[in-house]
């Protein structure tokens, strides 16, 4: 079964939101932004812009209807600035002209006198000085305190890893309409329909109800789009409301780089014990998350960070503690993770340097802790259904992990300026939104009388699959052709109170909340049979589009059923409600069961790095993952090995980079490198373990959106075996991403003077 | 007015020349198809067709470029195809579009209509399709969802097809197959009626308003280089540039990255990347190589000349860039940018390459190329003077050419450090001596005192490490986003390295 949409985007019928037909009268909207990442807001002089040919209105804070307000968890993000400015990048006025070149040139005329105030960069510094987001937070099962004693080894040490611009190839934008009754219709690339058309309301000083939010598909998402879209709605929608004309704004590639947050640089202190068997008795670790100049979504980010820091492992003394640092940058975000890859890239650096330090391989302290069935983590969830040890069996057997290190050593030892490296990353990723009541949405099904379906749900299509995967589910349970099945665009309008597209857990939730409305017309409808054409309704069935009564076809079809019920006015249309059962989390006391399931999975990743030049490359990446009972192996396939590229990515090349005065230096798809075909890895297998999939996924097909990201971390890890390998007594800190530049660095650090260089802090 | 066919329609129109093919396809012509994903040239999402009428008259030569960065000019007397220009009828897929389907190699989409024309392109290409060069033809493409091997899958499908590709009547057979619709049979017809009113009608007079201002670089500036937009990036002191007065357009890809909104304004820009005699490689008696100043980098990789005198060339220039790109800038272009990091710069300073300049009163003067650069974005060129010819001496036999690039991504990225040498060796010694350097000083550096350092001298590990230490006191690097000046010593000692154990693999590699 393929993905459906791309019949359509290979002969570019695919309409994204630069492609809708614009409008008469349409004004196009630029966003001026803070020069500064810090200061107080002076004085702002757009006259000369308002002169400018063209332009139609400067709107600022003082222009909003509503409340200045569009943050989601904590309320500390205005729309427009006011007062003060907090980052580079941050909206502080919007020009509205005729032309998109007009509305452009107008921002050069915009003169702001802003009072320069001190800049953080730096999460520690933040914490120094008690710039929090939000209090703390520690997950702590067992004592790690008093467990240190009894270990055989303790080590101790600092992880650091680098954001990462999401880089979807479209842009942000959104497109408003006024409406009639006073409110706002929008076209917006978001995967959060819900979150645009709440704020947006807010902004306006509406109703919900007279905000209209539809989205076709995204060029992209990955997290970027989940919260970060609701500004560029918020400000299309505010132009629209203010001149009563439709307002279209795109961003264009270095506004969108230089104005969005990315993933979390964090920085982390580890401290691991182990007993004399290697088994780890403690583990204790303290995240800096560098969450940018506003909460966004770094609570939540920084939520996950902790429910999954101690990975596929089983960790009986668990004292975990993050802190959501307050920086001058643009807010970081979601993105795929969504903090979960930073908290397992600091246990598995824990683990790296133990094994460096005892000289074992690393792969066995990870398989000596792989967890069990049962095993609590610590949020005191058990690992049910767990496939943590049959993944990295299969992993080991299937693609032979003794031959791979016996071809390591032997290639390491004939080659002196190349050098192979390998290693082991299992994953254990929870699905379902951590925010309990996140976890609930809506499908509406129509039957058309001729037998066509309609189905909307707050599932956003950006590549995933979700529609064709939805449509699958539709299809299965209705016992018809899924070319009869069209998936509507998702409008908060036909489906309300939605979460975003987020968490994996998209299809799931819609999915099962599909299933429901169709079970539910199916029922109705063979009820209906059994009624009109004498039939015994036990055993009665929809296949094929042919109605069966034990099995045996009867006189009618699907399309004579959904005729005579039409005509008996039978409702041929349901809404179901989805809610995953079970879930509860206490966040004072950091326990409950906040996750329908784990995935669990196991990726072996080989590298050569050139010694002489700092480069390299990955020759394999060998993934055992737990799909479930997937029921599309193309698109499951295809997140997987995207996922894991994109996880490569963010471990090599990737390199978010701000300077001290919050200026982005990576802000071009000329400074910021994203795998291109050739630096995926040679040999990218993909092994469908042979698991029974879990009640709570859709039709036992569990989630694969984010976990297999968090397979990329093994390229970090494999480098440094290489780098190693050319120079044993290295010692290498633990700091992703690991770019050639780190690479050659490493391989020859006596050329490099101690003297710190400062101009570049990595993100 | 420029006149061209637009998929199977005749386009003429009076746009601005320095637009971008890109804007007037999705926001004049409506043709929604081709995205906008970063407009420079670096995603591919863009990327259309150019088809290019052959001296046969009789066919249409095929490449893919990157819209954003296409001077709307260049595409006069061109065949331009944009997806809906290869599109059948109803929904039938061609087979490239049917391949990526297929083999799930389109997720959120937005990427995908540029691997289909890249594909496209490829499959109308005389070359022979390989794994390789079905690769190498999505090798500007970049596709954040996919991570490429379901691509890869629809890449080897395809090469699979095009195996049965005839060598004669290709056309025929792709349009039977379907990779293109029946129209294009009657392309080469069509350009070349408009092949007579294509020379004219943006024949630029010859020597404009020559605003004899001098010695500013700024105020005459030559697009295009294959590679090197970024050098504005790297804080080698850069300020907004001098306003044109005497635009110059080549092939765009620098230029309508840095400047395109300017362009667009200005009357009077002269295109020359189709100026008649600004093509063609050849090599004269005299022993030198002249290239025309609007090769591109593509037509070096393709000159079989190019490659018989420097047979690792097309694995050079492999590491330029990307394919649609090289299809677009051009060798002066990449001079006249200026960029310290330039790749082709680097290349032909370690060639020994001078640079015939003609000024608006037709007199033309010789000027070797380490002489062009006075400091960062400084030329030794007059505003009026335009290049039009590069040379240089053609490496004999024995000679040996190296070309070394490290960046972030190993493609479509831009050098931390590159460096070329070309050496004479006679029995262990070296008799003579080019070696050049890019990102490690304001401007792409000929090292002169390196150079002359190693002449004479024994091929052996001592004199590798003394050049270095001569080399490092020839260098400046800064720390930017490419790397800490630290970082660029260290990897410069590296690629000199290189360079020594690539001409002799038995040298002992000595770390420090």
């Amino acid at each position: 079964m393929n993905h459906l949409d791309p019949h359509r985007h290979v002969r570019g019928e695919s309409q994204y939101l630069d492609d809708v037909p614009v409008q008469q009268g349409t004004l196009y909207a630029a966003v001026f932004e803070s020069p500064l990442a810090h200061g107080v807001l002076r004085s702002l002089d757009f006259g000369a812009a308002l002169a400018a040919p063209g332009v139609a209105r400067v709107l600022t804070a003082a222009d909003i209807p509503g409340i200045n307000q569009i943050g989601g968890i904590v309320a500390d993000e205005p729309l427009l600035a006011e007062g003060h400015v907090h980052f580079r990048g941050q909206p502080v006025a919007l020009v509205l002209a005729r032309t998109e070149a007009q509305a452009h040139a107008a921002l050069k005329l915009i003169k702001v006198e802003i009072d320069p105030l001190p800049i953080i960069t730096d999460p520690r510094v933040a914490a120094a000085q008690g710039e929090f987001i939000v209090p703390p937070r520690t997950f702590k099962i067992g004592d790690s305190a008093a467990a240190w004693a009894a270990c055989a080894h303790v080590f101790e040490g600092v992880a650091e890893n680098g954001g990462q611009e999401h880089l979807y190839i479209e842009t942000q934008g959104a497109y408003a309409f006024p409406t009639e009754m006073g409110g706002v219709r929008m076209i917006s690339s978001t995967q959060g329909p819900t979150a645009v058309q709440r704020h947006t309301a807010v902004v306006l000083g509406l109703g919900m109800h007279q905000v209209e939010v539809d989205v076709t598909r995204l060029g992209g998402g990955f997290g970027g789009k989940e919260d970060q879209a609701t500004p560029w709605g918020a400000l299309a929608a505010l132009g629209a409301f203010i001149t009563k004309k439709p307002v279209k704004l795109v961003l264009d590639r270095m506004a969108d780089m230089r104005m969005t947050g990315k993933r979390h640089p964090y920085s982390s202190d580890f401290k691991i014990g182990f007993d004399a068997d290697l088994k780890i008795v403690a583990y204790e670790v303290e995240f800096y998350q560098n969450a940018g100049a506003a909460a966004d979504l770094s609570p939540a980010v920084m939520e996950r960070t902790l429910f999954h820091a101690t990975n596929a492992y089983f960790v009986p003394n668990v004292t975990a503690t993050a802190f959501s640092c307050r920086t001058n940058l643009p807010p970081n975000t979601a993105f795929r993770g969504f903090g979960g890859p930073q908290g397992m890239f600091v246990i598995e650096s824990a683990l790296a340097k133990a094994a460096e330090e005892l000289s074992v391989p690393t792969y066995e302290l990870q398989r000596r802790n792989l967890l069990h069935e049962g095993d609590l983590f610590s949020y005191r969830q058990a690992a049910e259904m767990c496939h943590a040890r049959q993944a990295w069996d299969t992993a080991v057997s299937e693609f032979d992990l003794a031959g791979i290190r016996v071809e390591v050593e032997r290639f390491n030892q004939t080659n002196k300026l190349k050098k192979k490296g390998f290693a082991v990353m299992p994953i254990c990723f929870g699905i379902s939104f951590t925010k309990t009541p996140m976890n609930q949405t809506r499908a509406l099904v129509h039957i058309y009388s001729d037998g066509s379906v309609g189905i909307s749900t707050g599932a956003v299509e950006m590549g995933q699959g979700v529609n064709t995967k939805i449509a699958q589910v539709a299809a299965h349970t209705l016992g018809i052709s899924i070319n009869r099945i069209k998936i509507e665009t998702t409008n908060t309008t036909r489906v309300a109170n939605t979460s975003p597209s987020a968490a994996s857990a998209t299809a799931d939730l819609n999915g099962k909340a599909t299933e429901m409305a169709c079970a539910a017309l199916r029922e109705r409808l063979l009820r209906h049979a059994e009624t009109e054409y004498t039939l015994n309704y036990e055993g009665l069935e929809i296949q094929g589009e042919e109605v069966l009564a034990a099995g045996i076809p009867t006189e009618t079809t699907w399309d004579k059923l959904v005729s005579s019920a039409f005509w008996k006015r039978v409702a041929l249309t349901e809404n179901a409600h989805y809610a995953t059962p079970d879930l509860h989390f206490d966040a004072t006391v950091n326990q409950g069961h906040p996750f329908a399931y784990h995935v669990y999975g196991t990726a072996l990743t080989t590298v050569t790095v050139d010694c002489l030049r700092g480069t390299y490359t990955v020759d394999a990446l060998q993934i055992a993952h737990d799909f479930g009972q997937s029921f599309n192996e193309i698109i499951d396939r295809g997140q997987i090995e995207g996922g894991a590229v994109q996880g490569i990515g963010w471990m090599t090349m990737e390199e978010v980079a701000y300077n001290d005065e919050g200026r982005l230096l990576s802000n071009s798809l000329n400074s910021y490198k994203i795998p291109d075909i050739y630096a995926a890895p040679k040999v990218l297998d993909v092994h469908f373990l042979d698991t029974p999939g879990h009640p709570k996924a859709i039709l036992r097909s569990k989630a694969v959106g984010e976990p297999p990201l968090m397979y990329g971390i093994g390229t970090y890890f494999a480098l440094r075996d290489a780098v190693r390998a050319f120079q044993g007594h290295t010692s290498l800190p633990f700091s992703a991403p690991m770019t050639p530049e780190k690479v050659l660095v490493s391989l020859y650090p006596e050329f490099v003077r101690a003297s710190e260089n400062t101009l570049l802090t990595s993100g | 007015m420029i006149e061209f066919y637009l998929n199977d329609q005749p386009v003429r129109t009076s746009e601005a020349p320095a637009s971008a093919l890109l804007d007037f396809v999705r926001y004049h012509e409506q043709l929604k198809g081709t995205k906008i994903g970063c407009r420079e040239g670096d995603c591919g999402a863009c990327t259309v067709l150019v088809g290019e009428l052959n001296a046969d008259g009789q066919t249409v030569n095929y490449q893919s470029m990157t819209s954003c960065l296409t001077p709307l000019g260049n595409a006069h007397g061109k065949h331009i195809v944009t997806v809906e220009g290869i599109n059948a009828a109803g929904s039938q897929l061609t087979p490239v579009q049917q391949a990526i389907v297929d083999e799930g190699g389109s997720q959120c989409g937005f990427c995908t209509v540029g691997f289909v024309m890249s594909l496209t392109g490829h499959s109308l290409s005389s070359a022979p399709a390989t794994e390789q060069s079905t690769i190498a033809a999505i090798d500007g493409n970049i596709c954040r969802c996919t991570g490429y091997k379901s691509l890869e899958r629809a890449a080897t499908k395809l090469t699979a097809e095009l195996e049965q590709r005839p060598a004669e009547n290709a056309l025929t057979w792709l349009s039977e197959k379907q990779f293109v619709p029946s129209y294009f049979a009657n392309i080469p017809a069509q350009l070349a009626k408009l092949r007579p009113a294509a020379a004219n009608a943006v024949a630029v007079p010859s020597a404009t308003t020559a605003a004899n201002t001098a010695h500013s670089n700024g105020s005459s500036a030559v697009s295009t280089s294959p590679n090197g937009h970024a050098q504005n990036q790297n804080d080698h002191g850069h300020a907004n540039a001098a306003p044109f007065t005497n635009a110059l357009l080549g092939g765009g890809t620098d230029l309508l990255v840095q400047r395109l909104e300017e362009l667009r304004e200005q009357p009077g820009v002269r295109l020359i990347f189709d100026q008649p005699g600004r093509r063609g490689i050849r090599h004269e008696t005299t022993g030198r190589v002249v290239l025309g100043a609007a090769t591109t980098a593509s037509q070096l990789l393709e000159s079989d000349l190019m490659r018989s005198l420097l047979p690792n060339l097309p694995q050079y220039l492999k590491l330029v860039s990307s394919t649609p790109i090289r299809n677009m800038g051009t060798v002066a272009g990449n001079f006249i940018n200026g960029s310290p990091i330039g790749d082709l710069t680097i290349m032909f300073l370690a060639l020994g390459a001078s640079i015939t300049l003609l000024d608006a009163v037709g007199t033309t003067r010789e000027l070797s190329l380490p002489d062009l650069y006075l400091g960062y974005k400084k030329l030794a060129k007059a505003a009026d003077e335009q290049v039009i010819e590069i040379s240089f001496p053609a490496p004999l036999a024995g000679d040996f050419f190296h070309f070394e690039k490290v960046s972030k991504r190993t493609h479509l990225d831009i050098a931390s450090v590159n460096s070329a040498a070309w050496l004479q060796v006679e029995n262990g010694i070296i008799q003579a001596a080019r070696v050049s350097a890019g990102g490690v000083g304001p401007v792409p550096l000929y090292l002169a005192r390196t150079s002359e350092f190693l002449q004479g001298r024994e091929l052996t590990a001592e004199t590798v490490s003394a050049a270095n230490e001569v080399m490092q006191s020839e260098i400046s690097p800064i720390s930017d986003v490419r790397g800490t000046s630290d970082y660029k010593r260290l990897l410069l000692r590296q690629l000199l390295w290189a360079h020594f154990l690539q001409l002799a693999p038995d040298l002992e590699f000595v770390n420090l």
